[in-house]
This record gives C-alpha cells, sequence and structure tokens, in this order.
C-alpha cells in the first residue's frame, strides 16, 4: 500500500512537470522567433524551469558568458545587470531572474556590427540566482550568478 | 503623453556606447495600492536603438525591468555628429523617444 502511494506521487509530480514544459512549449511555437515579435509566450511563463524551457532547456554553461551583478544588493528594485558574451556570433542575450514571478525579464536581439554587450537594470524579488541566455551560431549558452537581496524589489 | 529619453552616445576607439534613461512606471500589476486594489500592469514591452536608421540594438521587455529604465549597448560604424535614437513601446501602445548626437 505503502509502495503504491509512493510510485503514484511520483508518477504525479513527473506529470506535473511534464504538463509545465509542454505548456510552456507550445506558448511559444517551435521556439522560433522571429526577429521583430516579442516572445509574449516566454515573458508569461511561471517559475523558472518553464521560463528557460521556452528559451532553451538544453542550454550548455559557457565561461565566455561574462555576467555581472552584485553580491548583495540593498534594493531589489534596481539591480544592474551586466552582460558581455566573448561568443562569437552572439544574436540574442536573456536575462531571467530565478525567483520573480515570471522570471524572464528582458531579450535583447544583437544585431550585426553591435558588440554582444548589454546593460539594464532589474527588479530582484528575492535573493536567488540571476541567468543570462546567449545565443550564439543557433546554440543557447548560459551562465548565472547569485544576487543577495536585503529589500525585495516587488513590494506593495 | 510621449515620455521623452535621455540619451548619450559617446565614440571611443572606434565603438559607440548608447546609454538610455527612459521615464516610465514598469508596474507589473502585481502590487497593490494603500487601498488593497490592484495597481494595472504597465510596463515597457519593447526599445529599440538606432543608428542613422539602422538598428542596433532591440530589446522585449517584461514587467521586471526596474522602474525608470536604463539601458547600455555598444556598436561599431559610428562617427561623431551621426544620430543616435532610442524608442520604446509599452503595452499599453504609448511611446517615448529620444534621440542625440554621437560625440
Amino acid at each position: 500500500m505503502v509502495g503504491y502511494e509512493e510510485s503514484s506521487g511520483l508518477s504525479r509530480r513527473g506529470l506535473l512537470r511534464a504538463g509545465a514544459l509542454l505548456a510552456a512549449v507550445m506558448a511559444v511555437p517551435g521556439r522560433v522567433w522571429a526577429a521583430v515579435t516579442r516572445p509574449d509566450g516566454a515573458f508569461k511563463a511561471e517559475g523558472i524551469d518553464a521560463a528557460l524551457a521556452s528559451i532553451a532547456s538544453d542550454a550548455a554553461v559557457s565561461d565566455q558568458i561574462d555576467l555581472e551583478t552584485p553580491d548583495i544588493a540593498e534594493n531589489g528594485g534596481t539591480v544592474p545587470v551586466v552582460v558581455n558574451s566573448k561568443l562569437p556570433g552572439t544574436t540574442r542575450v536573456a536575462i531571467l531572474v530565478e525567483l520573480n514571478p515570471n522570471p524572464l525579464s528582458a531579450i535583447f536581439v544583437v544585431p550585426e556590427g553591435s558588440d554582444a554587450y548589454i546593460e539594464t537594470r532589474v527588479k530582484v524579488a528575492q535573493t536567488c540566482n540571476i541567468y543570462a541566455l546567449v545565443e550564439a551560431g543557433g546554440q543557447w549558452y548560459q551562465a548565472s550568478k547569485e544576487t543577495k537581496v536585503t529589500l525585495g524589489g516587488c513590494g506593495g | 503623453m510621449a515620455g521623452r529619453i535621455r540619451v548619450r552616445a559617446q565614440l571611443s576607439d572606434g565603438v559607440t556606447e548608447v546609454k538610455a534613461l527612459m521615464r516610465h512606471p514598469m508596474e507589473t500589476g502585481l502590487r497593490k495600492d494603500a487601498d488593497g486594489n490592484a495597481i494595472p500592469a504597465n510596463f515597457i514591452t519593447e526599445v529599440t536603438a538606432t543608428h542613422n536608421d539602422r538598428v542596433v540594438m532591440q530589446a522585449f521587455w517584461g514587467a521586471s525591468v526596474s522602474q525608470n529604465p536604463f539601458l547600455a549597448c555598444r556598436f561599431t560604424g559610428g562617427a561623431v555628429g551621426d544620430d543616435v535614437t532610442v524608442n520604446w513601446v509599452d503595452n499599453l501602445g504609448e511611446t517615448g523617444t529620444g534621440t542625440t548626437k554621437i560625440r
């Protein structure tokens, strides 16, 4: 009996996870974005797994992405983020905040002739990892760094 | 109410660095006012930077970009005196713009 409950619990979790992934994938048809349209579904994805999956679930960790965020941010409402990709042929850069309600914060389309260098400021709800996803040569790569937040960025 | 953008563009060693500061509340739609009423979402969804009508950076944003957003980017091929323009559009269809000359 106990064994039955355990296995059913596991499979239910697995199903939920698969469902979330499926929903995320369906929200962004084929993961093919024209360079001019905003991927609204990816911005609405809830939870870091779904948000990452909506862009690229198979992004390899790369040390060629410079991701600068403060170790400790006093005000989570304005956390500076600098992404500088040294990967040749970088075409897109995405910034995600792990524990925000909608983790995807921004996507930048880098045209030929522009540096893969971006500086902006984001809200960080609580201490968590900030991710930079970079598309270069048709492949996605990622880097992440933890930022401790002493005052949350989504206060009401 | 079209918003103004403060833009600076500085040429250094062949690379132009663009810095833009936009005035915008960037409301997530998740916050409540003092009476407990939800404050409607109002955030910039798209930003475009152009150099003499050539797009040098395009950005899609969610509501978690900070209030009064800041954006810096870099491109090659600019010359002193060229125009650099930054435009934004928000989820309500409002727009903002700012232009400067490369220094």
